[in-house]
């Protein structure tokens, strides 16, 4: 497990599914760790009820079948799928119409959904899912873009409430890959993947909507900042230490 | 039990995804991907058929530089100067290496023989210009390594007859302690068209990086070009040449400068926005409000 892990942060991250289905049918008794451990880029499939499409995780999977947010039905219907409480189904409608609001302004497109669900210890967990196609036949509206897809995944644990406040516990990965393509310039392509996670105690006054949308937009700032400027900004700094542009070759001394 | 017999992969297909692995590594991790390959195939036998296959096509294609023993500088493992197995020619020492494609060493030399160099006019054209590409890789390149190899036509006697040089350029970075590797690649074929006394360049540059800290990032770049010049003396052609690659690489940086200076405000834009159209954070603080209009306008019957 420890090898299969160490593959997957070294295999180019726009091949993850490749790797991944690689990995499973090679080790197929750790196909459940396996699958939990590496997030894999999103699938869609459309609500037929809703004529709206909505994203495909482990999170909305019941047997082979997933539950739409739209409709709260499963696709392939699926008899007996496992539902959350209607008090929680309210939120999750809630977080959902707020959330496309919030990846409209974003994002400028692409597509969203959140599901909800109750855990062990009286609290629940939200997973808020975004996946943008911002290539030039896609989504992208300045169509600078040959291929370019951006799939972002945010799990919060809500814990139960605790004299007002609540710990919140944010898993979040953001997986991308933007490739540009011209004469000039031959083909530009940066994939990337990164998952950090950030934990907070908050006052739950404003409701935990409120909460888990500011601490879900914080960090995929962060993330989308240390993605840009850090990780590219590191193999921008390798290519230029393979050959210095030559304003810095003149000044080296003559050795 | 059935299904099981089904899914159980057959040696081939191990063999395949381990070569699919090796061969997806990134610059200079090949090492690395092996030893967690051989732990993820279990079966030495396999492995070893895979690595076996994999190396080779690993080192050539990546273009990898092994020190020669003797301390008489560094061999390219390139398919230009491939001859036969593990063995592969220095046109610049005229040695010929021989390679341990998994342990990616070179563990003996022998001078090559007469009929792996070119004759003695294409020699001429192929040392000038080779003299050229070291000094402009020792410029331009702090680790660069280059040959440069006879393609076609190695049996020119002389004028009248048309053949063929390749330079390779290739430099390599490895940092893991920093979790950065990379490697720069650039192959010109460079042909000498004697009946219309024209040469013709073409180039390939492949750039390849890879970030692995708290996440892997990783950049492919290619690029391909075109130029042509007139057929001069050697020591002309070699000067020409030599300009023209230059030329043409340090454009190639500044463009890929130009794309990643591009990111942020063009192509990431593409993506996600830095902030909101409304150029202003999400007003969370209002869902609630926002809540509660739509619970009303349901009420009301004025939905959407």
């Amino acid at each position: 497990m420890e090898a299969a892990m160490g593959l997957m942060r070294r295999m180019p991250p726009k091949h993850i599914d490749t790797a991944l289905s690689a990995l499973l049918s090679l080790l197929p008794q750790h196909s459940s760790d396996l699958l939990s451990q590496v997030d894999q880029p999103l699938q869609v499939l459309c609500d037929s009820e809703y004529g709206k499409e909505f994203i495909l995780c482990e999170y909305n999977r019941d047997a082979d079948s997933y539950r739409s947010p739209w409709s709260n039905i499963y696709h392939p219907p699926l008899e007996d799928g496992s539902l959350p409480s209607v008090e929680l189904r309210k939120l999750e409608i809630e977080a959902n119409d707020i959330f496309a609001v919030y990846r409209d302004q974003y994002y400028e497109g692409g597509i969203s959904s959140v599901y909800m669900w109750e855990d062990d210890n009286e609290g629940f967990v939200a997973c808020f899912l975004i996946k943008k196609d911002g290539s030039k036949t896609g989504q992208g509206r300045r169509g600078y873009l040959q291929e370019g897809a951006w799939d972002a995944i945010h799990v919060i644990e809500v814990g139960p409430d605790e004299e007002g406040t609540t710990n919140y516990r944010l898993t979040s990965t953001v997986m991308l890959s933007l490739t540009t393509d011209n004469e000039s310039a031959g083909t530009f392509s940066l994939s990337g993947s990164i998952r950090r996670q950030m934990n907070m105690k908050l006052p739950v006054q404003e409701g935990h909507l409120c909460n888990m949308g500011r601490m879900i937009e914080e960090m995929e700032s962060k993330l989308r900042n240390s993605l840009d400027q850090v990780y590219f900004g590191k193999t921008k700094e390798m290519v230029c230490t393979l050959r210095p542009p030559a304003e810095i070759v003149m000044r080296l001394p003559d050795s | 039990m059935a299904d099981e017999e089904e899914a159980e992969l057959s040696e081939k297909q191990k063999i395949d995804i381990a070569k699919w692995f090796l061969l997806n590594s990134p610059p200079g991790e090949i090492q690395f991907v092996a030893k967690d390959v051989k732990a993820v195939v279990n079966d030495d036998v396999l492995y070893e058929e895979a690595a076996s296959e994999a190396f080779p096509l690993y080192n050539k294609s990546h273009m990898i530089s092994l020190e020669m023993p003797g301390g008489i500088g560094e061999v390219l493992v390139t398919s230009f100067g491939e001859l036969e197995g593990t063995e592969f020619l220095d046109p610049r020492t005229a040695q010929v290496a021989v390679v341990d494609h998994i342990k990616q060493v070179c563990t003996d030399v022998r001078p090559a023989l007469d009929e792996e160099l070119p004759s003695a006019y294409v020699e001429e054209f192929r040392c000038a210009l080779d003299a050229e590409i070291l000094r402009y890789v020792g410029e331009a390149y702090p680790k660069g390594v280059c040959s440069v190899y006879c393609g076609n036509g190695k049996d020119a006697e002389g004028p009248g007859s048309d053949f063929e040089l390749v330079v390779v350029i290739s430099a390599a970075r490895h940092s893991p302690q920093n979790f950065c590797n990379g490697s720069w690649r650039s192959v010109w074929i460079i042909e000498f068209k004697d009946d219309v006394q024209i040469l013709e360049l073409k180039g390939k540059l492949q750039v390849g990086a890879h970030y692995f800290e708290e996440g892997n990032v990783q950049l492919d770049a290619k690029h391909e070009c075109k130029d042509s010049t007139i057929f001069q003396s050697s020591e002309d052609c070699a000067i020409t040449i030599g300009n023209i690659i230059r030329q043409h690489e340090a454009e190639y940086l500044a463009s890929l400068e130009a794309s990643y200076s591009n990111l942020p405000d063009t192509t990431f834009k593409d993506l996600r926005r830095k902030l909101p159209v409304t150029r202003t954070l999400f007003p969370w603080q209002n869902t609630l409000q926002f809540s509660l209009t739509r619970d009303i306008t349901k009420e009301l019957g004025i939905g959407k």
